[in-house]
């Protein structure tokens, strides 16, 4: 295709440029600070490939290592576990699903009481929030390996790590859309001489409950995400034969665990926004 | 003030009432239906899992005292002796600590600038070619979907022990995570200046640096900020599977029932994160409103 370009002559750009600047170039003081900025990123990002000891010599060696296991690792197969990895699999689903609902429970009422408009006294949400934090701030992956050690091996340890975790970010999100609600049910409740429980019941909870219940099954996508690996630690589920396997160097039933994992997170996916969306009554957007 | 209620005839209140209940009745038949789904998957899911609640209540005791025993003694008289006592390993956490945000910083900018690289091929509205989008996309997803410890664990394999595969191992899946974002804020631009550079003859190349980049630019810079924060939590588990970062200290305290070392490592954690979201949400802000200013 032959494009024929117009260009404006000598005279008429430098018209254009004076009389329109900042579209021939940023003014200088951005273009400054955009330097420094970048650079400062680029320096950083210097330093640490060299504090953290990278060299091409090994990117090199690793990455040929890990082409040829992509190659032993074709075509994936159990081999004479499968009934173990599907018995692993419903554990996972079951780690995810119980986690979610057991965070979400403890964080419903976290959820209110770190909600501006509940709880009027500045200190006491103040306090639940940075409580909230805490939790958030250590990963789910920690809480498995201190319940490994309260509770003993097993999916019961994963179950409460990935409750405990959920605590902090359902609790969060939940008084996030608590705060976002419309004010005036609730005032009608007061006003009709409701107690501040029934505002609660009847003015705020019709208005969040849906979308509570979206954010549940959207934090359950995500945990069902996250239970796949508590068992790195020994909390049950793909994890555990996925650490197993890859320490034994068995490539094939690496891959077939791994393809497990990419079917089950679809398939929950698929549902789940098929069900959120029936719940908050928007249509899917495209894939 | 004296209000004159009017009230319908027998036969209309008997009909409305009849139609309100059926509707009732109806909908608390949904939730009863929805309720005895999720009892009969609690059930399902209690019995896989192994939930042994009488044994769970029975050791509940051990729970809280485990969180007691992590406690460290600290006494007022010798505070001083007693918290240099605590974090007797300092300087090496630090280190660790140091270490810990490098490999999350680095995760985060290799991620970022594979994610940049991709999410203008799997946009909807710059790419029309079916196949090039949905294989990209379908990249990213791929990416995103295996847990970054998978990839860390497959890396410590293949390239050793060490920050690096736990850097290669966030990156890889910043760019599965991030690549969606962007791609989402590519595909909600405004189309005019696209058009606009088009018309005037620009190559596809072109049209993203001109018309693209400086509207999506503050919106990436921000969600990048967003997974630095998350980052930085991935990053302190890495060292679990041996990808660097203070987790190799953690699991070894909380194995060998270094009881207060388990306590500290973790105070260090959790400040680094609060410190960590506190700045990026103020810089985050500020480039939503520079963003907004233009």
């Amino acid at each position: 295709m032959n494009r024929a370009r117009i260009q404006p002559a000598a005279a008429d750009h430098a018209r254009l440029a004076t009389a329109f600047p900042q579209a021939m170039a940023p003014d200088p003081a951005t273009r400054v600070r955009l330097l420094v900025t970048a650079g400062a990123a680029l320096a950083l990002a210097l330093f640490g490939f060299w504090h953290l000891g990278f060299n091409f010599d090994r990117l090199g060696t690793g990455l040929g290592q890990l082409a040829h296991f992509i190659t032993l690792m074709m075509p994936p197969d159990p081999g004479t576990q499968l009934p173990l990895y599907i018995h692993a699999l419903w554990e996972t689903l079951a780690i995810a699903f119980l986690g979610t609902l057991l965070g979400a429970l403890i964080a419903f009422p976290f959820g209110f009481l770190a909600a501006k408009n509940v709880i009027a006294n500045i200190f006491a949400h103040f306090a639940v929030r940075r409580v909230l934090d805490t939790v958030r701030g250590v990963d789910k992956l920690i809480w498995a390996l201190i319940y490994v050690t309260v509770v003993g091996l097993g999916p019961f340890a994963g179950i409460l790590a990935i409750a405990t975790a959920s605590i902090g970010e359902l609790g969060k999100l939940f008084s996030e859309a608590v705060e976002a609600l419309d004010r005036k049910p609730v005032e009608g409740v007061t006003a009709s001489g409701g107690s501040p429980m029934e505002a609660v019941r009847f003015g705020m909870l019709p208005q969040v409950l849906p979308v509570l219940a979206s954010q549940l099954l959207y934090y359950f996508e995500s945990n069902a995400r996250q239970s796949t690996i508590v068992g790195i630690v020994g909390a049950g589920g793909l994890g555990l034969h996925l650490a197993e396997q890859i320490r034994v160097l068995e490539w094939q039933k690496v891959s077939f665990l791994i393809l497990m994992m990419l079917v089950m997170v679809g398939v929950i996916d698929f549902i789940s926004s098929r069900l959120r969306f029936a719940i908050i009554g928007r249509a899917p957007t495209s894939v | 003030m004296p209000h004159a209620v009017t009230l319908l005839p027998d036969a209309q209140i008997t009909a409305l009432t009849r139609t309100y209940e059926a509707a009732v009745r109806e909908r608390r038949r949904a939730s009863l239906l929805v309720a005895a789904v999720i009892l009969i998957c609690i059930a399902l899911a209690s019995w896989v899992g192994e939930v042994k609640p009488l044994v769970f209540f029975a050791h509940a005791d051990r729970l809280t005292g485990y969180f007691w025993q992590i406690l460290p003694t600290l006494h007022w008289q010798t505070l001083g002796a007693d918290l240099a006592e605590w974090y007797w390993n300092l300087d090496h956490w630090l280190k660790l600590l140091v270490d810990t945000l490098l490999i999350a910083y680095l995760g985060t900018l290799l991620g970022a600038i594979g994610a940049f690289a991709l999410c203008f091929l799997a946009s909807a509205n710059l790419v029309r070619n079916p196949l090039i989008r949905l294989s990209a996309r379908r990249f990213l997803e791929f990416c995103r979907t295996v847990p970054e410890l998978v990839f860390a664990l497959l890396f410590v394999v293949a390239f050793g022990l060490g920050p690096m595969p736990g850097v290669l191992a966030l990156a890889i899946h910043t760019m599965g995570s991030l690549g969606k974002l962007f791609a989402e804020v590519v595909e909600n631009i405004d189309m005019k200046p696209v058009e606009g550079a088009t018309a005037a003859g620009a190559s596809w190349t072109e049209t993203v640096r001109f018309a693209v980049v400086p509207q999506v630019l503050s919106n990436f810079a921000s969600y990048g900020l967003l997974r630095f924060e998350i980052n930085v939590r991935e990053a302190s588990i890495m060292g679990f599977v041996g990808a660097g970062g203070i987790g190799q200290d953690l699991i070894e305290a909380i194995r060998k029932f270094y009881y207060s070392d388990v306590s500290a490592i973790l105070l260090l954690i959790i400040a680094t994160v609060m410190l960590i979201d506190l700045g990026t949400e103020k810089l985050r802000h500020r480039l939503i409103g520079f963003g907004e200013q233009r």
